[in-house]
């Protein structure tokens, strides 16, 4: 499978979770990720998966909290509000400690929102969707080859990690074309011996659960969890830098917005305006280590994404605000175009 | 002959046993509390058991197990 | 000859219920339908939020415990990744009839292959006897202080009639445990619902009408007579559906 096919980023997450051996997925229609859906409903009963189309949103991540039990690999996808329903669930796995797949095709809010492109999701994939003290993998992909590489990455790491992963993308990622390749198809989901499969008579049975009646008990499983995510942070930040190297003002973006920013920093360089990107992959861990270092060398930041300045705060607390740190953004399903991030770039020099 | 087994510990004192029995010939203890501070079940007259496990199965707690013999 | 003990798909943990609490009485009805049947290797239990939350530390077999009303969905997606074992959901009243009625529904629509036993006590037990969705019209609880009033506070619903609605369950029954001739009755319900399972018929429910002594306010005899005499004239004992039947009927 090394050649290129010309896919939607939802169709592309779709394939790319089969290839990794996801056999249940559990929705509920919502715009724009729609295709993810579709894409399953007509795959999965020809290769023996089951696609279910739930009741609601918080049906839909609690089956799939079932089939994570069991120690398979299963994901749901939606959109900003139907993330608000999923996210009792999302915090059930991460108590329970399952790991799980998360889509998140992100539209403009708050409430009904609109249907069109945004970010503004962030706060609510890093800081933990749901109630209690916990966090899921988040991951940004600006590219429909990222929406494919980084599902698989998810699952990956999810089960590695024994907790939930969140692919957070902006809309114009599930909805726009290009040539991918797709992953190598994993051989096989490995078995879980925490999992509930039935003991068979051979075993103690296993518990999936997030209740801790004895306060020292839930304690520890917290701290527990929290030593994990610590190895995590220093080990799992995926990240990528362009034009860095003599950079005096450093660009953070994700998604789409990253794109527009390349291509206003290819722009500003012709200018002569020494200017580069830092574009984090992962948003939890979020990749504080490259921007520290880059702190020392710029003279400032500029967070350019599709909310308020929701990443801006994690660029600011990464940096100790070392640095200032402006906000180019635009909502409500706007997008900032080349120039308006070029004028933003030139601000700052 | 049959007999009844009473797992006392696990007894509440809920009293349901004693009703179900169709010979009345079970009663909460006046005199003795089991660990957990509960009057626990006695058969009073024993030989009159018919081994018929009504006590049992109304036993919210699995207290007793039922010999025929 | 031992001829009655207890069932060995039950732990050996000691059961946090109150005295005369009949989920004891159902959790071994139960078990002993698994043990019967020879399941407990392949059974998974899906336990709710309620007093039987704990279920999870009872039963012997594999267990998950779900969030609040979502039993049925859990019990969906474990039935439909491993289609071979069998899988039941327990839930009380609030968890299956109020915060998880659309699950409930919609899993009982679907016909999903899976057991489900309601416990409908007609309160909220663990959080110390609120209005439930079943509560009786005029009963008293923590949250209907003056009787429950149907102006402001509406109808109990009753779950067998209302699922009976629908094409897809397979064995529908209510039954309830307030004296050995019922508890006999249960128990043939529930090792039939778990029955129907193994040969693949479809979604199964029994309800029983159960008894929380403590919140109703009643000492355990009382609370089983109250029951009789208030609990089923509201909530008929019988079967609303059994597939079995009408195909015999058809022949």
């Amino acid at each position: 499978m090394s050649e290129k096919v010309l896919m939607k980023g939802n169709e592309a997450i779709a394939e790319a979770a089969i290839l990794a051996g996801c056999r249940h997925y559990f929705g509920y229609p919502i715009t724009p990720q729609t295709e993810v859906a579709a894409y399953m409903s007509k795959k999965m009963p020809k290769i023996g998966g089951t696609f279910l189309q739930a009741e609601s949103e918080i049906a839909a991540i609690n089956m799939v909290y079932g089939v994570a039990s069991t120690g398979k690999r299963a994901m749901t996808s939606s959109s900003s509000p139907g993330i608000s329903l999923k996210t009792e669930g999302i915090s059930y796995l991460a108590g329970a400690d399952l790991p799980a797949l998360i889509v998140n095709v992100q539209r403009g809010g708050p409430g009904l929102g609109g249907i069109q492109p945004s970010q503004s999701d962030y706060f609510l994939a890093t800081r933990g969707p749901g109630h209690g003290d916990f966090h899921v993998l988040v991951f940004a992909p600006s590219s429909v080859q990222e929406m494919a590489d980084l599902t698989s990455k998810a699952f990956e790491l999810a089960e590695k990690y024994r907790m939930p992963a969140m692919l957070l993308a902006d809309g114009t990622m599930g909805q726009m074309m290009e040539p991918v390749v797709l992953p190598e198809p994993i051989e096989k989901v490995e078995e879980k011996p925490w999992a509930v499969t039935g003991t068979k008579g051979e075993r103690e049975h296993n518990i999936i659960n997030s209740l801790y009646l004895k306060p020292a008990e839930l304690e520890q499983t917290n701290l527990d969890r929290f030593a994990r995510y610590k190895i995590i942070e220093e080990t799992e930040c995926m990240w990528e830098e362009f034009m860095m190297e003599d950079a005096e003002v450093c660009v953070v973006s994700t998604g789409i917005t990253a794109r527009v920013s390349r291509n206003a920093i290819v722009e500003a360089r012709k200018q002569g305006i020494k200017v580069g990107m830092i574009r984090p992959i992962t948003l939890w861990p979020f990749p504080k280590k490259p921007l520290i270092e880059a702190a020392d060398k710029v003279k400032s930041f500029i967070a350019v994404e599709l909310n308020m300045g929701q990443m801006k705060e994690d660029i600011e607390l990464a940096i100790r605000c070392k640095k200032p740190v402006a906000l180019c953004s635009r909502v409500g399903g706007m997008i900032p175009s080349p120039d308006e991030v070029l004028e933003a770039i030139k601000k700052e020099v | 002959m049959s007999k009844v087994i009473f797992n006392e510990e696990l007894c509440k004192g809920c009293g349901l046993c004693v009703n179900a029995c169709p010979k009345q010939i079970l009663a909460l203890s006046k005199t003795r509390l089991n660990g957990k501070g509960h009057t626990p079940v006695e058969q009073i007259d024993p030989d009159k058991c018919i081994g018929c496990a009504f006590c049992a199965m109304m036993c919210p707690d699995c207290v007793i197990t039922v010999i025929r013999e | 000859m031992v001829v009655f003990e207890k069932p060995k798909a039950l732990t050996d943990a000691v059961l946090h219920y109150c005295p005369g609490c009949t989920h004891g009485i159902v959790h071994r009805l139960v078990a002993e339908a698994i043990d019967e049947l020879g399941i407990e290797g392949k059974t998974i239990g899906v336990a709710p939020v309620g007093c039987s939350v704990m279920a999870y530390d009872y039963f012997a077999c594999d267990m998950i415990e779900a969030s609040h009303g979502r039993a049925p969905a859990v019990a969906t997606g474990v039935k439909r990744a491993l289609p071979d074992n069998i899988v039941f959901a327990y839930q009380g009243d609030g968890d299956l009839a109020s915060i998880g009625l659309c699950e409930t529904v919609s899993t009982a629509a679907r016909g999903e292959n899976v057991t489900i036993i309601f416990i409908n006590n007609a309160i909220y037990g663990m959080t110390g006897g609120q209005m439930a969705p079943t509560s009786l019209i005029g009963q008293v609880t923590q949250t209907s202080p003056y009787g429950r009033d149907p102006k402001t506070q509406g109808y109990p619903i009753n779950i067998c009639e209302l699922l009976a609605t629908l094409d897809a369950p397979y064995y529908l029954e209510r039954v309830t445990v307030n004296n050995v001739q019922h508890v006999r009755q249960a128990k043939k319900a529930i090792k039939k619902a778990f029955q129907n399972q193994v040969e693949g018929k479809g979604y199964s429910l029994i309800e029983v009408v159960s008894a929380c002594p403590t919140n109703w306010g009643m000492t355990p005899q009382k609370a089983l007579d109250w029951i009789e005499t208030d609990m089923l004239p509201r909530y008929p004992l019988g079967v609303y559906r059994d597939k079995d039947a009408e195909a015999k009927k058809e022949d």
